[in-house]
């Protein structure tokens, strides 16, 4: 349809991703180029055609393995000519150089962008675990100066705290958190690309060592290796590529309280609660139009924080969504996550979310497509993105 | 069971500039130093050069009770440091003076199966002079011991 903040202007048309694994052993570039040219190919394009590119988060990556390349590695790698780039850490989520992309192309700056993103966590920390790559040289990172003196090294503390006080003011249970871990898993059994397919039960969830309470090992994403991307492109520009082009109908890039992670007036929800109002106000569609949600699940109280903020639920009674899982399956009224997230599906960092709702909108889901039973595909799938102070959300539809 | 508090070994220290010193170094006094608005008189944290809410100029850092609530918590159970060794009880803290300025910090002396939302805790400091690092006192936080009277009323109870 059109309307909405690109009018109907900006469209997907082609997504790719890398290999995806544990322990890959191969560069951050090499897998971004993997990523970046099966995109193209799959848009019906060629390199040359590309004259956008836009990735997140850039060059100074705070860690290693949190970026496989920057965009000039992708432009001179691909000897690509550009009339347009952009990458950037200080924008909405992991998905804000798409969102930057769509205006890029209702712009007329571009007419078709190459939009990566790409991690090799797993390799990175393959020697000496999470803390060897967060002190190289043997120095605290800004980022950490507030949290780490307290032993607080890792994001799962950072957002343990909100989740642990969600529990105690609106009564969420680590019963529900699993539903959401136990759905990705679900999902993630059906998807031959998941890095985690094994059953899970809600047993084995509960009964996993703890890592940061609330939070247990399955509540945590997956440190992986691979690289997603996405061509975005002015839908003028897309006449007689093969896919039929899916419509970004709205963007949401909201926030509207300090960039932290422990100050937010409301401690029950973050910067996801803004960005999803902004979602929203850009367009006529509402949360009971969305046929399918892709939902950053860092964490899974980052899902929660997401089914919250996006209105799925009234403030607080998310819960109730999650009593049991019928509603996030495949067959429910909300699936969710259907690649299996981040949780099972491995940590592409929000944008294997937005590869999975494109998969999902052209219907190439297979075992896991909404709908394939009865040989229907969703029409609208929203995708969001980050927890704490990062926060970005997409409405994607096939019309 | 109650953990009773140890120093550390060794803990990653912060190497402050400008405006987050005064916090980092106020533990010399024995003084939890949080930024305030002079104009608003609302206090804030982190610091920064300008009051987020009036943005009024005119900020600095005050002395405050060193007293305040737990906002949320968590027990950490994951080893990250071989120096500090789970569990250990992550915790914001809501200061007395204005409960929505938060401080980031670790509740010790305390066992983590009893810790709760809202229960009142009080600042002390750790003093770290890092070779070839920048000194600094750490401010962590403690359950806030019972009153006499209390004391004896629970006493009674028992």
């Amino acid at each position: 349809m059109s309307g909405g903040p690109f009018d109907g202007k900006a469209v997907i048309t082609g997504a790719g991703k890398s290999q995806v694994g544990r322990r890959l052993m191969r560069g951050g570039l090499d897998l971004t180029l993997e990523a970046s040219l099966r995109a193209i190919a799959d848009a019906g394009l060629t390199p040359d055609d590309i004259d956008g590119v836009a990735s997140y988060p850039g060059p100074g990556a705070p860690q290693r393995g949190f970026s496989g390349a920057d965009v000039h590695e992708v432009r001179n790698a691909l000897g690509l000519r550009t009339s347009w780039y952009m990458s950037g850490i200080e924008t909405a989520g992991q998905i804000g150089p798409v969102i930057e992309a769509c205006m890029a192309v209702t712009l007329g700056f571009a007419n078709h962008v190459l939009v990566f993103r790409s991690v090799w966590e797993s390799t990175a920390q393959a020697d000496g675990g999470r803390a060897s790559v967060l002190f190289d040289g043997g120095k605290l990172p800004p980022h950490m100066a507030w949290t780490a003196p307290f032993g607080a090294l890792s994001p799962a503390n950072w957002l343990a705290l909100p989740a642990q006080r969600y529990m105690h003011d609106h009564g969420l249970t680590r019963e529900h958190l699993g539903t959401v871990a136990l759905t990705a898993r679900r999902h993630a059994a059906l998807n031959p690309d998941a890095v985690f397919r094994d059953p899970l039960s809600m047993e084995d969830y509960l009964g996993a060592r703890m890592i940061s309470e609330p939070f247990g090992l399955y509540d945590c994403d997956v440190p992986c290796d691979g690289a997603t991307a996405v061509i975005v492109s002015r839908r003028d520009a897309a006449a007689g590529l093969p896919r039929h082009p899916l419509t970004v109908e709205s963007a949401g890039t909201g926030m509207f309280e300090r960039a932290t992670w422990d100050q937010r007036i409301d401690l029950t929800t973050m910067a996801a609660h803004d960005a999803a109002a902004t979602l929203w106000d850009r367009t006529t569609l509402t949360s009971a139009d969305v046929d399918v949600a892709q939902l950053y699940d860092g964490f899974t109280f980052l899902t929660v924080q997401w089914l919250d903020a996006l209105g799925f639920a009234a403030h607080g009674e998310v819960g109730a969504l999650l009593e049991d899982g019928a509603l996030l399956a495949l067959d429910g009224d909300l699936p969710l996550n259907t690649s299996g997230g981040q949780l099972s599906g491995g940590r592409l960092h929000g944008m294997g979310l937005l590869h999975e709702a494109c998969v999902q909108l052209w219907g190439e889901g297979q075992e896991r497509q909404v709908g394939g039973a009865v040989g229907s595909r969703p029409d609208v799938a929203v995708v969001a993105v980050g927890g704490g102070p990062v926060a970005g959300a997409m409405l994607l539809s096939h019309g | 069971m109650a953990q009773t508090y140890t120093r550390p070994d060794f803990r990653l220290t912060p190497t402050p500039e400008g405006d987050d010193v005064v916090f980092w170094t106020g533990g010399e006094d024995d003084r939890l130093m949080i930024h305030r608005c002079r104009s608003c008189e609302q206090y804030f944290h982190p610091p920064a050069p300008a009051c987020f809410r009036c943005r009024s100029r005119d900020v600095a850092s005050e002395p405050v009770s060193g007293r305040g609530r737990v906002a949320t918590f968590t027990v950490n159970r994951q080893p990250w440091l071989p120096t500090l060794p789970p569990p250990y009880v992550i915790v914001l803290v809501e200061l007395e003076e204005q409960p929505d300025v938060r401080i980031f910090s670790q509740l010790v002396d305390v066992d983590p199966a009893e810790v709760r939302i809202g229960d009142e805790v009080e600042v002390f400091f750790e003093h770290w002079a890092p070779e070839g690092g920048t000194e600094v006192w750490l401010p962590l936080f403690r359950p806030v011991p019972p009153s006499v009277d209390a004391a004896t009323v629970s006493g009674e109870d028992a």
